[in-house]
């Protein structure tokens, strides 16, 4: 199948990527291969079989107590990010 | 003391305890053959040659004082994409070109605990999403057999590192093939364990389904020596299995009779160049002279695991990649207008064309009306192929194959067509969608490259990998052989 530049859009939209000029066609070709190569799924007779999410099967999500094990780390976290004020993280205004 | 790099990390560790040379000499050995060759190779993305030396000398202290561990000296190297509290992390990735980790990734603190040296982090594939390293940031590693080749990917800076000789073993990752096929084209043993063996607690994920790590040494004995300290349980990771955890080493001398190979007949397929299909004909024979028995065997589905990759590792990587938003850490744009350009301009600047490209393919067959037909879809075939392998292995122990189609390919050959180079992991992928652990040990040459011979086996098969590689390399020296330049 062939990617419309409208459907390569609205997935760098749906993916917050800003792409370029001159990015937005490579990947209009690369996606579009990409979509036929993994097409060949199509084919393939999977009636009655259950999708497999976990590599190893029949091991269950593990669950711990409740209880408080981290101490405050903010101020450490915080010296990896670009930009904090009074223990905040700053963005551009969102609310009017 | 100048040929302390040849001996291989287990010689060095014994070395260390009979105190025949001290982890400071041996430390500044390796930093020295780092600083020489890193010009050359790019294997390295930071060397931390200060805390090493500090670190040595500890060392040296605790093997004086004789309170040791299995590690106490060792010098070696991590992947880029394993946090170390206050050392630099980027993972490959402009994103995290100023990202300074505030913890150690479990497979760091471990090593550490078991006394090894960090001399720095190596050089990967972005993300760890690429087969040849040259998706990287900070540029492509150079393949030691020849600088106009590519190392492999996506732990090429590991391969690199250890197949020169700059460190005894270095930590890896493997998602699809990317501690197994840069082993396999640098000429050294790399070893993914089975999934949930190894914490994945400060490891970038890539795609949490898939992602595995391991080590990459000279040889079977060396992985067997650092697994036995990486792996293990870990709470810290809600996938990590609390399974005991083996003597690896200790296992290693079993005799191979009796073994049943199997001889995937997917591997041998008209992708397989004749002269790598000769080294592997030649490593089979030598298996046959160690009393293993040899049956054909076939995975029909195997052969649409490339297109099963394509879709969970984008998919599973689109989501866990969701998180940089140039907000709370990594690349922030210059002067966003609003919160939405903030997100889009961070990401679009600070990931690079490869994991652009992931994130959109991710994004695509996860979005609604199609998450069926290609993500759902896609875990069905998983289903298939894990099965493949389950029947596979109630009739052997293990699968014996190539690792890779053909040696180590020219710098720039397959980056026009996504498509040819994700094809190179056409037998690494199995392996990770059914969770198995698997090891690529070098088996011969073709026109002066290194081939790769890898060795699947069932869940938590470690110690029977490992010492099926073994048993290989006690009959053949090509573990033993440095490429020119590098002895």
């Amino acid at each position: 199948m062939s990617l419309t530049r409208e459907q390569l859009a609205s997935i760098a939209a749906l993916a917050r990527l800003e792409l370029t000029a001159g990015e937005a066609p490579v990947y209009q070709q690369s996606l579009s291969s990409i979509l036929d190569f993994i097409g060949a799924l199509e084919a393939v007779d999977t009636a009655n079989v259950k999708p497999m999410a976990h590599p190893l099967p029949g091991l269950s999500q593990r669950l711990r107590a409740d209880e408080v094990t981290e101490t405050d780390h903010h101020e450490l976290y915080q010296e990896n990010a670009p930009q904090v004020a009074a223990g905040l993280y700053l963005v551009p205004k969102v609310i009017e | 003391m100048s040929e302390l790099h040849r001996l291989g990390l287990t010689e060095l560790a014994a070395g260390l305890r009979a105190r025949r040379f001290s982890s400071v000499e041996l430390t500044r050995a390796f930093l020295a053959r780092i600083e020489r060759h890193q010009g050359a190779l790019n294997a390295f993305i930071s060397v931390t040659s200060e805390q090493a030396l500090q670190d040595a000398a500890a060392a040296d202290r605790a093997l004086a004082a004789g309170t040791g561990g299995a590690l106490t000296g060792v010098p070696l190297a991590h992947k880029d994409i394993f946090c170390t509290q206050g050392v630099r992390t980027t993972c490959g990735s402009r994103m995290l070109d100023n990202f300074v980790s505030p913890y150690d990734a479990t497979v760091v603190a471990r090593l550490r605990a078991a006394g090894a040296i960090m001399l720095g982090k190596t050089n990967m594939d972005e993300f760890a999403m690429g087969s040849s390293n040259e998706t990287s940031y900070y540029g492509a590693v150079k393949n030691p057999w020849n600088p106009a080749l590519v190392p492999g990917g996506s732990s090429g800076g590991s391969a690199a590192a250890v197949a020169a000789r700059l460190a005894p073993a270095a930590t890896a990752t493997d998602t699809g093939g990317s501690i197994r096929q840069p082993a396999a084209l640098c000429g050294v043993t790399g070893m993914k364990p089975t999934y949930g063996r190894v914490s994945r607690y400060g490891m970038v994920a890539f795609a949490s389904s898939l992602d595995q790590g391991g080590v990459i040494t000279a040889s079977a004995a060396d992985a067997a020596l650092v697994l036995r300290e990486m792996a293990g349980f870990d709470p810290k990771d809600s996938t990590s299995v609390d399974e005991p955890v083996p003597d690896y080493v200790g296992e290693l001398g079993r005799p191979l009779t009796g073994l049943r190979v199997g001889l995937l007949k997917e591997f041998f397929d008209k992708g397989l160049d004749a002269e790598v299909e000769q080294r592997i004909r030649e490593a089979l024979a030598i298996y046959e002279q160690l009393g293993a028995q040899l049956t054909e065997v076939s995975l029909p589905h195997l052969p649409l695991s490339v297109p099963v990759y394509y879709v969970v590792a984008p998919a599973e990587c689109s989501s866990n990649l969701a998180r940089f938003d140039g907000v709370r850490f990594g690349h922030r744009c210059e002067n966003p207008k609003d919160l939405q350009d903030l997100y889009r301009r961070s990401r679009g600047e600070g990931f690079g064309a490869e994991v652009k490209r992931r994130i959109m393919t991710g994004t695509y067959v996860l979005s609604a009306g199609y998450y069926d037909a290609y993500y759902l879809k896609a875990q069905r075939v998983r289903a298939l192929i894990n099965q493949d392998f389950i029947s596979a292995f109630k009739s052997v122990d293990v699968l014996i194959g190539p690792t890779t189609p053909t040696p180590a390919f020219a710098l720039g050959a397959k980056t026009a067509d996504p498509i040819t180079m994700y094809l190179n992991d056409i037998y690494t992928i199995g392996a990770n969608l059914a969770g198995l652990p698997a090891a690529s040990v070098p088996c011969g040459f073709v026109g002066g490259l290194p081939v790769g011979l890898q060795v699947v086996g069932p869940h938590f098969s470690e110690a029977r990998v490992l010492g099926t590689a073994h048993a290989f390399q006690q009959r053949t020296d090509w573990h033993t052989r440095l490429p020119g330049g590098f002895a």
